[in-house]
C-alpha cells in the first residue's frame, strides 16, 4: 500500500475515533442529566480518543521511514555473493544503485549479472513485505489505541487537560523545529566538510590560492590534489559584495532618509511601495537582467572608452545585486530612523540647526547602531546571494580585485559543484559542503551580531 | 519697536479696559468675542503677538491671542492641560513648523520683525530664540559635544580654545560645570534627569539666544532637581528673556514676573504674578488657581 | 549683549552656505529615490520589451494531404502504430508542395527547416482527433521553426535578424508573406506545453504545475507549523533560556542564505532519508524550512496585535488557555497570519537556488501531475532557459519572467488588500 494511502487511512481512523469517543461520552452523560455532568466536553473526549488512535501509529510510521530503507539495503547487500561485492565505497554505491534501478524497473533486467537480478528481486520482495507488514502493524496499533482511548472515557475523566497537554507538546515541537533546522544545517555541512578535510587539509583549503576542482576527478593526472584553495572564491565573493554595497548603501540610506524626513505623504505613499517592488523581484530575474542586459551594456560602454570590461564582470553582478539590496537597506534604515525620538530632532532644530544638519549630526549618529546592524544583514545577504552571481559572474577563479574582470564566488562554486549527477562522495561535491560551511559560519556571525545590535538599539528607544 | 504694532496695541488696550468696566463679573463661559483681561501689553517688549490664531488642519488650537513679552522678564504660561499653552510657546520660535498641517495667522514679531515673514530664516530665528523641552533630550553624544553642538553648527567658535570656553561658560551658567567638569567626554545620556535638563539649558544658552522658551522643563524631574532648575531660571533672567510653560502654579508663582492664563485656546488673563495668585481678575483664573479644575 | 550681536552676524553670514548644503542634501535624497525608481522602471521595461513577442508565435499556412501511405499506418486507433508512423513526412510534403521548384538535398533540408520539427506530431494529434481527414487535404496553420519565428518578428519590426538563415530561406519567407501564408498567432503552446529543447515548442505548463505542487506542499506544511510555533512562543512559552534560544534560531534562520537550505535538503532529505530527487515533495520540504521563519515572525506579530483585554475577558469567563487561544486570539489574528503566509509563499515561489541543489533543475518534458513526479519550477525554468544558447529562448525567458512576476504581483497585492480589508483597529 502506498504511504499516502496509509496516511489517509490513519486520518480516517482518527476521525472515526473522534466520532466514537464523542458518542460514548454523550451516551454516558445523557442518563445523568446531560453533558454538564461530564468533566470535559464531549468533543474533548472525542479528540482524546483520536489522539490515542493517531499518535502511536504516526510515530511508528516515522520510525519506519527512517530505518526501513537502511535495513532493507543491508539485507540485500549481505545477500550478495562475495564475488559481486565491490572493494571500495564508491564501487559499492555503483553496485547498489544498479540493484536499486533494476528493482524499480529503470534498467531492464536483460544483460545484467544473475546475482544482481536476484538481489533486485530480493529487494523488491523485501520492500513489498515491509510495506504490507507496516500497513498491518499500523492498523493494529491504531485500533488498539482507539480501543484504549474508548475505555478510558468516564464521566470524571479529565479529557480536556489531557488533550491540552498533548497539544502544548505539539506546539512546543513546532517551535523547536527552528532549532532542529539549524542543527540539521550544521550537521549536514559539518559532517560532509569533515570528510572533505580528510582528503584536503583545512589549511590548504582556507589559505590556498589556487581553485580548480575539475582536476580532482582525473586521479591519474598530476596535480589531482591541492587545487582546492578557496582564497580566490573568498576574494571574488567579497569583491562582488563590495560592489553591491557600494551601490546599495548610499542609495538605500539616502532614500530612507528622504522618505522618513523630507517626503510629503503623497510621495511616501507612492515611492515606498514602488521601491519595495525591487525587494519582491525573484533573484533569478535579477540574474537574467544582469547577464543579458547590464553585462553587455557595460562591456559596450567599456569598449567605447577603451576599457576592457569582461562580459562576466564583477561590476555587472555586483551592481545588479546592489539594486536588489537597495530596498532591504532602505526599509531597515527607515525603521531605525523613525525610531529615533522626535525630541532629538526638536532639540536640534530648536538650536537653529537646519534639517540636514539635524539629520547628519543628530539623527544618523543616534540611529547608527541600527544602521550598522542593517548594513551587516545586507552584507550577509550579498555574500549568500546565489542566482545573480551564478548567471552573471564567472566560473573561473581569478584572484583579482579589479571589478571589471570576471571573478567567481563561493555560491557559484557550490552550485556548479553540486548540479548535475555526481557521485556524492567525490571530493568535488564534498568541497561544496566545505564552502557551504564557510558561508554558513560567516553569515551566522554577521546575522547574530547584527540582530543583537539592532535588538539592543530598539530596546534603547522603547 | 514697530509703530503699527504700537497703535493697535493701544487701541486693544482701550477696548479691553472698556469691556472690563462694563462687565466686572465675567462668567465661566467663554463668549466668542472674549478679550484678555489684565495687562497683556508692555512698553519695553521683546516679542509682540497680535491676533494670533493657530490651526491644526481644520481644528483651531489658539484663538486670537494678543500678548507682549517684555525684555528680560520671566513670563509664565499656565492653564489646564490641552489649553494650548505649549502650542502657543512653539509658535514663538516656529517649532510648530515640524508639525504637518499646522497654520498660524496674525503677527508674531521679535524686535519688530515678523517671525512668519516669508523671507525670514528659521535657522537664524531659532538661534535667537532657544528652547528647552518637557523631557530632557540630550543628544546621544558626550556632554561636551552636546553643549558645543550649537556653536559648531553656527560656526561660532574659531578655535578649539574658543569652543572650550563657550562650553565651560555655558555649563557654568547652567550651574552644571562643577558636577561634570571631570567627565565632559562621557555621554550626556548618562547624567541624572535633573542634570540632563540643565545640560539642555546649557546647550540652549551656548549660542547666546535672546529669548529662551521653556516647555514644562521640570515636569519630568523630582522636587530637588526642580528646585535647582528654578534657581537657575532666576539667575538666567538677568541676561535672557524667558517664557516658561508650566503645569505647576507654585512654580509659576516662584519663578515668574508675569503670569498668563490660557483656557481652551484662549488667553484669559495676564497680570503680574502676585496679582494672579492673590487677586485674579477673571473668574476662570480664580477657578483654576483655587483648584476647581486642572 | 555684545556677544549676542556678534553671534548673530556670524550666523547670518553662515546662512547662505548652510542653506545651500541643505538644498544639496535634499537633492541627494531625491536622486537616490529617483535611481531606485528608475531601476524598477528599467527592469520592467527591459523584461517586457524582450518578452512580449513570445506571446505570439509564427505559423505557416500549408495545404496538408493526410496521405496514409506516406505515414505508413493502417489503423489510427492503434497506439503502437501511431508511435511508429512517419509523421514528419506529412509536414515535409506539405512545405515542398508549396515550393515545388526547390530541388537538391541541401535546399530541401533548408526548406524543411522552415517548420518546427515537431510539426509532424501536431498533425498527428489533429488527425487522431479528426480521423475523417485521413487521405484528405486541408489548409493548416503549422508552427514555424524558432529561427524563422525570430526572423519574421524582427522583420515585422523593420529590424530583420537573419544571421541564422540562408538567403533562400529569407526569399521563401518573403514568398510566403506575399501569399499571406505566414502570420503571427497567439502562442498557446507557451501555456499548454512542457519544456522542450526546441524553443518554439517549449512551454511553461510543466514549470507552472511544478511550482503549484511545490507551493501547495510548502503551504500545507509551513502554515500549520509556523502558526503553531507562533502560538507557542507568544502564548505558552515560559521566559527562559530555551525560549530565547528558539527565538535566536528563528531570527537567524530568516537571514541564512537560501542556498544553505538547499545543502540541508540535499544532505538530509535526499542522501539520508532517500527522498527521490527533483520531486515537489522534497522541494516543498526545503521551502517549508526556508519560509517558516517568515511565517512565524509575521504570525507572532499578528498574535501580539490582539489586545490583552480580549484574553483577559476569555480567561475571566473560565475558559482554559487553549480555549482562549482557539476561540478568541486565533480568529482575530488570522488575517495577519494569512498575510504572512501569502508573503512567505511569494518568497517560496520566486526561490531558485535551494531547488538547484535538490535536483529540480533537471530537463523535464512531461507535465507533473503529482507530488512525487519529477518536476521543475518556474524560476528554475527561467534559469534553464536563460542558460540556453538559442536566441529564441531569450524571448521565452522574458515571457516566463513576466508570468512569474504577474503571479508575485497578484500575491503581494492580495496580501496588502487582505491586510487592509481585515485589519482591525483597536
Amino acid at each position: 500500500m502506498q504511504v499516502t494511502n496509509i496516511l489517509f487511512l490513519l486520518v480516517g481512523l482518527g476521525a472515526f475515533g473522534y466520532y466514537l469517543g464523542r458518542g460514548r461520552s454523550l451516551a454516558m452523560a445523557n442518563p445523568l442529566g446531560g453533558i454538564r455532568r461530564l468533566h470535559s466536553l464531549p468533543s474533548y473526549h472525542g479528540m482524546h480518543v483520536a489522539l490515542w488512535c493517531l499518535i502511536p501509529s504516526l510515530i511508528l510510521l516515522g520510525l519506519w521511514f527512517i530505518f526501513a530503507d537502511a535495513v532493507i539495503n543491508n539485507l540485500v547487500i549481505s545477500s550478495l555473493e562475495p564475488a559481486l561485492l565491490p572493494p571500495d565505497s564508491a564501487g559499492y554505491n555503483l553496485v547498489f544503485n544498479k540493484i536499486n534501478n533494476i528493482a524499480s524497473g529503470v534498467i531492464k533486467e536483460q544483460g545484467q549479472p544473475l546475482g544482481l537480478i536476484e538481489a533486485a528481486q530480493y529487494m523488491d520482495s523485501l520492500r513489498t513485505m515491509s510495506r504490507w507488514s507496516l500497513t498491518l502493524l499500523l492498523l493494529t496499533v491504531s485500533l488498539f489505541g482507539l480501543a484504549w482511548g474508548q475505555r478510558k472515557i468516564t464521566v470524571d475523566f479529565r479529557a480536556r487537560p489531557a488533550v491540552e497537554k498533548v497539544m502544548q507538546n505539539m506546539l512546543f515541537v513546532c517551535a523547536c523545529l527552528a532549532i532542529f533546522t539549524t542543527l540539521g544545517i550544521v550537521l549536514s555541512v559539518l559532517f560532509e566538510s569533515i570528510q572533505f578535510f580528510r582528503s584536503v587539509p583545512l589549511y590548504d583549503f582556507v589559505f590556498g590560492l589556487d581553485w580548480s576542482p575539475q582536476t580532482a576527478i582525473r586521479e591519474d593526472q598530476v596535480g589531482s590534489s591541492g587545487s582546492f584553495g578557496a582564497i580566490p572564491l573568498f576574494v571574488g565573493t567579497l569583491l562582488v559584495s563590495a560592489v553591491a554595497m557600494f551601490i546599495a548603501v548610499p542609495i538605500g540610506l539616502m532614500s530612507a532618509i528622504y522618505l522618513a524626513e523630507y517626503a510629503g505623504k503623497n510621495v511616501r505613499t507612492f515611492a515606498k511601495p514602488a521601491l519595495e517592488v525591487l525587494a519582491g523581484i525573484p533573484t533569478v530575474v535579477y540574474g537574467f537582467f544582469a547577464a543579458l542586459t547590464v553585462a553587455p551594456f557595460l562591456r559596450n560602454l567599456g569598449s567605447d572608452f577603451g576599457l576592457a570590461i569582461s562580459s562576466e564582470s564583477a561590476l555587472a553582478a555586483g551592481g545588479v545585486m546592489g539594486i536588489m539590496i537597495i530596498p532591504f537597506i532602505s526599509s531597515l534604515a527607515d525603521d531605525v530612523i523613525t525610531a529615533v525620538p522626535q525630541s532629538m530632532r526638536d532639540g536640534s532644530l530648536a538650536m537653529g540647526a537646519t534639517q540636514s544638519e539635524t539629520i547628519r549630526r543628530v539623527v544618523i549618529p543616534a540611529a547608527l547602531p541600527g544602521i550598522v546592524g542593517g548594513i551587516m544583514l545586507a552584507v550577509s545577504r550579498a555574500i549568500g546571494e546565489t542566482m545573480i552571481v551564478v548567471m552573471a559572474a564567472g566560473m573561473a577563479a581569478n584572484l583579482t580585485a579589479n571589478p571589471l574582470e570576471s571573478v567567481t564566488t563561493v555560491t557559484v562554486q557550490i552550485v556548479t559543484l553540486l548540479t548535475g549527477d555526481q557521485e556524492f562522495d567525490s571530493p568535488k561535491t564534498l568541497a561544496a559542503f566545505a564552502l557551504g560551511l564557510m558561508l554558513f559560519m560567516v553569515t551566522l556571525v554577521l546575522n547574530i551580531v547584527a540582530l543583537h545590535i539592532v535588538k539592543k538599539y530598539r530596546e534603547q528607544y522603547e | 519697536m514697530n509703530k503699527v504694532d504700537q497703535s493697535t496695541h493701544k487701541s486693544k488696550e482701550n477696548t479691553s479696559e472698556q469691556k472690563l468696566n462694563s462687565s466686572p463679573k465675567q462668567s465661566l463661559d467663554l463668549d466668542k468675542n472674549h478679550v484678555t483681561v489684565g495687562k497683556p501689553f508692555s512698553d519695553d517688549s521683546k516679542m509682540t503677538m497680535r491676533n494670533v490664531d493657530v490651526f491644526y488642519a481644520d481644528k483651531q488650537a489658539i484663538y486670537d491671542v494678543n500678548l507682549d513679552i517684555a525684555k528680560n522678564e520671566v513670563i509664565a504660561m499656565i492653564g489646564p492641560s490641552g489649553c494650548g499653552k505649549s502650542t502657543f510657546l512653539r509658535t514663538l520660535n516656529r517649532m510648530n513648523d515640524t508639525v504637518d498641517g499646522c497654520r498660524v495667522s496674525g503677527t508674531i514679531a521679535m524686535d519688530g520683525e515678523n517671525l512668519y515673514a516669508p523671507k525670514l530664516d528659521v535657522v537664524e530665528l531659532r538661534a535667537r530664540v532657544g528652547m528647552v523641552f518637557q523631557k530632557p533630550n540630550p543628544f546621544p553624544k558626550s556632554i561636551y559635544e552636546n553643549v558645543a553642538y550649537g556653536a559648531k553648527i553656527h560656526g561660532l567658535a574659531d578655535s578649539r580654545v574658543d569652543l572650550d570656553e563657550i562650553v565651560e561658560n555655558s555649563l557654568r551658567k547652567a550651574s552644571l560645570w562643577e558636577e561634570v567638569k571631570e567627565r565632559l567626554h562621557q555621554p550626556g545620556t548618562g547624567l541624572s534627569g535633573g542634570q540632563q535638563q540643565r545640560l539642555c539649558i546649557a546647550r540652549a544658552i551656548a549660542v547666546s539666544p535672546e529669548v529662551i522658551l521653556m516647555d514644562e522643563p521640570c515636569s519630568a524631574l523630582d522636587p530637588i532637581a526642580t528646585a535647582k532648575i528654578e534657581e537657575l531660571i532666576e539667575e538666567l533672567s538677568q541676561n535672557f528673556t524667558i517664557a516658561i510653560v508650566t503645569h505647576s502654579m507654585q512654580q509659576a508663582a516662584r519663578v515668574s514676573h508675569r503670569t498668563a492664563y490660557f483656557h481652551l485656546g484662549k488667553l484669559i488673563e495676564v497680570n503680574p504674578t502676585e496679582q494672579v495668585f492673590t487677586l485674579p481678575e477673571h473668574q476662570l483664573t480664580e477657578a483654576y488657581i483655587t483648584g476647581r479644575f486642572g | 549683549m555684545n556677544n549676542q550681536s556678534e553671534n548673530l552676524s556670524r550666523i547670518q553670514s553662515s546662512l547662505k552656505r548652510r542653506n545651500r548644503s541643505e538644498a544639496l542634501f535634499q537633492w541627494y535624497g531625491r536622486t537616490a529615490i529617483f535611481i531606485g525608481l528608475a531601476a524598477v522602471a528599467v527592469l520592467f521595461f527591459d523584461i517586457i520589451s524582450k518578452g512580449h513577442g513570445a506571446f505570439r508565435a509564427t505559423y505557416i499556412k500549408l495545404d496538408v494531404h493526410y496521405d496514409q501511405s506516406l505515414i505508413g499506418i493502417d489503423n489510427l486507433a492503434d497506439a503502437a502504430q501511431l508511435v511508429d508512423g512517419n509523421w514528419a513526412a506529412l509536414s515535409k510534403a506539405a512545405i515542398r508542395g508549396n515550393f515545388p521548384d526547390v530541388s537538391g538535398r541541401r535546399d530541401k533540408r533548408k526548406l524543411n527547416k522552415l517548420l518546427s520539427n515537431g510539426a509532424g506530431f501536431d498533425l498527428k494529434d489533429r488527425l487522431v482527433e479528426n480521423p475523417q481527414l485521413l487521405n484528405k487535404t486541408e489548409a493548416v496553420w503549422i508552427l514555424a521553426d524558432d529561427d524563422i519565428d525570430t526572423y519574421f518578428k524582427s522583420w515585422l519590426d523593420n529590424n530583420p535578424y537573419d544571421a541564422r538563415l540562408t538567403d533562400k530561406q529569407v526569399q521563401w519567407i518573403d514568398d510566403l508573406y506575399q501569399q499571406g501564408r505566414i502570420e503571427l498567432f497567439f502562442n498557446a503552446n507557451l501555456f499548454t506545453r512542457g519544456d522542450s529543447r526546441e524553443p518554439e515548442q517549449a512551454g511553461i505548463r510543466g514549470a507552472l504545475m511544478g511550482s503549484f505542487l511545490t507551493l501547495i506542499m510548502t503551504l500545507m506544511l509551513s502554515f500549520p507549523i509556523g502558526v503553531s510555533a507562533a502560538i507557542y512562543l507568544e502564548e505558552f512559552a515560559p521566559k527562559n533560556k530555551w525560549t530565547d534560544f528558539i527565538e535566536v534560531n528563528i531570527n537567524n534562520l530568516a537571514a541564512v542564505p537560501s542556498i544553505i537550505f538547499g545543502l540541508l535538503g540535499l544532505a538530509i532529505f535526499i542522501n539520508f532519508f532517500h527522498v527521490p530527487r527533483s520531486v515537489p515533495i522534497v522541494g516543498g520540504l526545503v521551502l517549508t524550512l526556508m519560509t517558516l521563519p517568515t511565517i512565524i515572525i509575521t504570525s507572532r506579530a499578528a498574535i501580539k496585535s490582539v489586545p490583552p483585554s480580549i484574553r483577559e475577558a476569555a480567561l475571566g469567563m473560565g475558559a482554559s488557555k487553549y480555549q482562549m487561544v482557539l476561540h478568541h486570539v486565533l480568529p482575530l489574528a488570522l488575517p495577519g497570519m494569512l498575510t504572512g503566509a501569502i508573503i512567505g509563499m511569494a518568497q517560496a515561489l520566486g526561490e531558485t537556488a535551494p531547488l538547484l541543489m535538490i535536483g529540480m533543475v533537471a530537463f523535464i518534458v512531461d507535465i507533473p501531475s503529482g507530488f512525487s513526479d519529477p518536476a521543475t519550477v518556474l524560476p528554475v525554468q527561467i534559469f534553464l532557459w536563460a542558460d540556453s544558447p538559442e536566441r529564441a529562448f531569450i524571448e521565452k525567458t522574458s515571457a516566463a519572467i513576466m508570468v512569474l512576476l504577474s503571479f508575485l504581483i497578484i500575491m503581494n497585492t492580495s496580501a496588502v488588500w487582505l491586510r487592509k480589508r481585515l485589519e482591525r483597529r483597536w
